[in-house]
């Protein structure tokens, strides 16, 4: 029979937390170079000799209170859970900061092991830690272990199971002596009265000084109170006249500090002399210069959308001419028309329009992993607050909203890492505006049909560049009207620059590929299927059988397929989704759009792909049937007038985001309520701006 | 004097801290507590955020926020 240990990790953002438990469990739950990467708590279980154990990856935290929702979920958990070790990771290079956090969890009183964590970039700075000293000064073991080159794992997994094993040490962390005194004497009041509790008396008297709400309120109900509360506010009274400090947060800050300069100054040497600029230190002269900072920023972004162009569209003639050739070998082998159809101008052709667009997601998802795993995004946050802060948005509202430009829905779930609830919000409402990954198909293939291939890429980079730019000023607007309100305040840490490692990137952009390929295979191939039964039922025998008689007797071949054009239009105007576009014509006429760009709109609801692969049925079906290898982009170019265009992709930089991310951004706002605002909110913005965009493009 | 009349390159020492709540327990979560020593490393173009170290840690903070930061 094998035994569970269930394990806290623990530990302030971006020490290499998540790093370490998938280098331990042989995982891949998503690491970035900045704090609030993970914003979830989030399970791994695995075997190790005769245990079975499961780790718990808790989103980081500087400190254990309520202040943030991922901090939240973190606090509740080590307070309400059930968990047999924490396992806190700290950052070598960082212990001074980082063990502030370690003094609050000792004072909770469970089984700790620590993981002196980066302890290769520690060799690398020459920092020289004592960790079996540490160890015994603290009554906690300490192992030094590297998430990056996985030195000192075994170690800790030896010590995991020796912690669980062995009866919980008493921690040896002590206080200033007459915070001391004060702990032992409300320590005494609870052994007179017995007071029955799940945590150690030590504990409660350390939360009440500190004034933990949590522990008040266990207290503050219980009859206990009258004889505890005058000894608490003594207590209260003596320290902060010994510390001379009013605040108790101040004070137990202070008597943390204390105590780990202490700790550091014996167990920590460092030998290196001089002080040299570090590299992260060299990089930033450049990279957040005051005046070519944001340059430097833009250009690498048009950088990204160049390469996400040019190089993109170096394998679609190949992809288009394998889906292509697929169609035609697969079409021969079936001989009902209607499952042909349906096999080829459905599914092929649906799911070939969107895998097309394979190579362009993949460079556009690399950017987005460099640029989260370096460390250079922090900097992007420091360097647009200002900016931002004008357009009542936060400096960090930048990493959701970059985020969004890879997927809506992830972005959703970072916006966490704003504490205040009215910027949250505001994030999660224009979040949409940045232009997703799945929305980067209908772009190109729009730019391909109306734009020549060297403009192509500065068009690309000026879609996300305009929506970003919509984005603020909504966030503006809204600001002003609905999210009115006190702004929150930007203290963030910048990272070290990290040389992102190979493989992390690419894991990260496998990962979303193979979702975006596995996406193609099953809801677009499905809906694409959908598509096509919608647009070739139900069937006009009578209309078919006339045409058919006319087509007969004529003999000139051109008027022959003029007329099978006809009828070709004919049907598909009489087919579900016709009749559905007819309804919806009027509302889009103004927009210059037909009724086929109109349905796709409402297609692209489920998924922006689907707008791909509703195009290419609907245009497919109703095509010059002579004009065998027109590509779909030259049959839109053909088909759709500029104008139209402009409003088309002007829709969809605004509207609504996929189904999957409107359900998300309605859970992260907090009710349902919330998405129907959203809704209004980008439709009506999306029909102004398509008005306006096709009259001017006219 | 306040953060905000810091020069680049100097190291300062924080002697107060005037902020309150949420703000107040977020510097002290950062190390910025009495006592502590600060660089001050940069600014950008308008001044409007402020780039400081402490310990082996680099922070950015806003004007505002550093304006309830008294140092010596
Ligand atoms: N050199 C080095 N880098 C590490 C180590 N552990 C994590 N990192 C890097 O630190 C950053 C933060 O890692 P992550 O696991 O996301 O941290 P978390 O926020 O604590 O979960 C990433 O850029 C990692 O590549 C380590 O042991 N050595
Ligand atoms: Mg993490």
């Amino acid at each position: 029979m094998k035994k569970n240990i269930t394990i806290a990790l623990v530990g302030q953002p971006n020490v290499g937390k998540t790093m370490l438990i998938n280098a331990i469990g042989n995982t891949t739950l998503h690491v970035g170079n900045f704090s609030g990467v993970t914003v979830e708590k989030e399970e791994i279980v695995f075997e190790y000799k005769d245990y079975i154990i499961t780790v718990v990856d808790l989103p980081g935290t500087y400190m254990l209170n309520d202040y943030s929702i991922e901090e939240r979920v973190t606090n509740n958990f080590l307070r309400d859970e059930q968990y047999d070790i924490i396992l806190n990771v700290v950052d070598s290079t960082n212990l001074e900061r980082n063990l502030q956090l370690t003094s609050e969890l000792i004072q909770l009183d469970k089984k700790m092991i620590i993981a002196l964590n980066m302890i290769d970039e520690a060799k690398k700075e020459h920092l020289d830690i004592n960790a079996n000293y540490m160890s015994e000064l603290l009554g906690i073991d300490c192992i030094k272990v590297s998430a990056a080159t996985k030195e000192g794992l075994d170690h800790l997994l030896a010590t995991i199971v020796k912690t669980y094993s062995l009866e919980k040490k008493e921690p040896k962390f002590v206080f200033s002596e007459d915070m001391e005194e004060e702990i032992r004497n409300i320590v005494t009041v609870l052994e007179k009265n017995r007071f029955k509790s799940t945590l150690s008396y030590r504990s409660i008297a350390i939360g009440l000084l500190s004034e933990n709400k949590h522990i008040y309120k266990q207290l503050h109900d219980d009859p206990i109170w009258i004889s505890l509360e005058p000894v608490l506010l003594e207590a209260h009274n003596h320290i902060k006249l010994h510390h001379n400090e009013e605040s108790m947060l101040d004070i137990m800050a202070s008597e943390y500090k204390a105590y780990i300069d202490g700790l550091l100054s014996l167990t920590v040497k460092t030998t290196k002399q001089e002080e040299q600029l570090s590299f992260t230190q060299k990089l930033d002269n450049i990279l957040i210069h005051p005046l070519l900072g944001i340059p430097i920023f833009l250009f690498f972004m048009w950088g990204l959308f160049q390469l996400t162009f040019e190089i993109g569209s170096i394998p679609m003639d190949y992809i288009d001419a394998f889906f292509g050739y697929l169609g035609d070998t697969v079409g021969a082998t079936i001989s009902n028309d209607e499952v042909r159809s349906l096999i080829v101008d459905g599914v092929i052709a649906g799911v070939g329009a969107v895998i097309l667009f394979v190579p362009n997601i993949m460079i556009l998802y690399i950017g987005i992993a460099l640029l989260e795993s370096t460390g250079y995004m922090s900097r992007v946050a420091y360097l647009l607050d200002g900016f931002f802060h004008k357009f009542g948005l936060h400096g960090q509202s930048f990493i959701p909203l970059v985020t969004g430009f890879g997927c809506s829905i992830p972005a959703y779930m970072s916006a966490r890492i704003l504490k205040n609830d009215r910027d949250r919000l505001l994030t999660l409402f224009i979040i949409g505006f940045m232009s997703c990954g799945a929305r980067l198909p209908v772009y190109v293939l729009f730019v391909g049909a109306f734009f020549s291939p060297e403009m192509a890429g500065n068009i690309l980079f000026a879609i996300y560049m305009g929506g970003a730019i919509l984005g603020l000023i909504m966030a503006k607007i809204l600001k002003l009207t609905a999210f009115k309100g006190e702004n929150e305040p930007f203290v963030m840490e910048m990272p070290k620059y990290r040389m992102p490692s190979v493989m992390l990137i690419w894991h990260t952009v496998k990962t979303k590929t193979w979702l975006y390929l596995k996406k193609a295979g099953t809801f677009i191939a499905i809906a694409s299927m959908l598509v096509w039964f919608g647009s070739n039922y139900p069937k006009n025998l009578e209309l078919t059988t006339q045409y058919e008689q006319k087509i007969e007797q004529l003999n000139n071949q051109v008027e022959k397929i003029k007329l099978q054009n006809e009828l070709k239009e004919q049907l598909l105007k009489e087919s579900y989704l016709g009749q559905m576009g007819q309804v919806l014509e009027p509302l889009f006429e103004p927009l210059g759009m037909d009724w086929k760009m109109a349905v796709a709109l409402q297609t692209g609801l489920a998924a922006k792909e689907v707008v791909v692969s509703t195009l290419g049925v609907l245009y497919s079906l109703g095509d010059d049937v002579d004009e065998e290898n027109s590509s779909l982009i030259q049959r839109l170019h053909e088909n759709i007038s500029f104008a139209s265009a402009v409003a088309f992709i002007l829709i969809i930089m605004t509207y609504l985001p996929c189904l999957a991310a409107t359900i998300v951004f309605a859970r992260e706002a907090g009710g349902k309520k919330y998405a129907f605002y959203l809704f209004v909110f980008t439709s009506v913005v999306a029909y102004l701006l398509a008005f306006i965009g096709y009259h001017i493009a006219l | 004097m306040r953060l905000t009349e810091a020069k680049i390159g100097q190291i300062y020492e924080v002697e107060k801290l005037y902020a309150q709540g949420a703000l107040k327990q977020r510097l002290i979560s950062f190390g910025i507590i009495k006592g502590a020593k600060i660089k001050f490393l940069a600014h950008t173009h308008l001044k409007s955020n402020y780039e400081i170290q402490i310990g082996k840690v680099t922070i950015a903070l806003r004007k505002e926020e550093a304006q309830n930061i008294e140092v010596i």
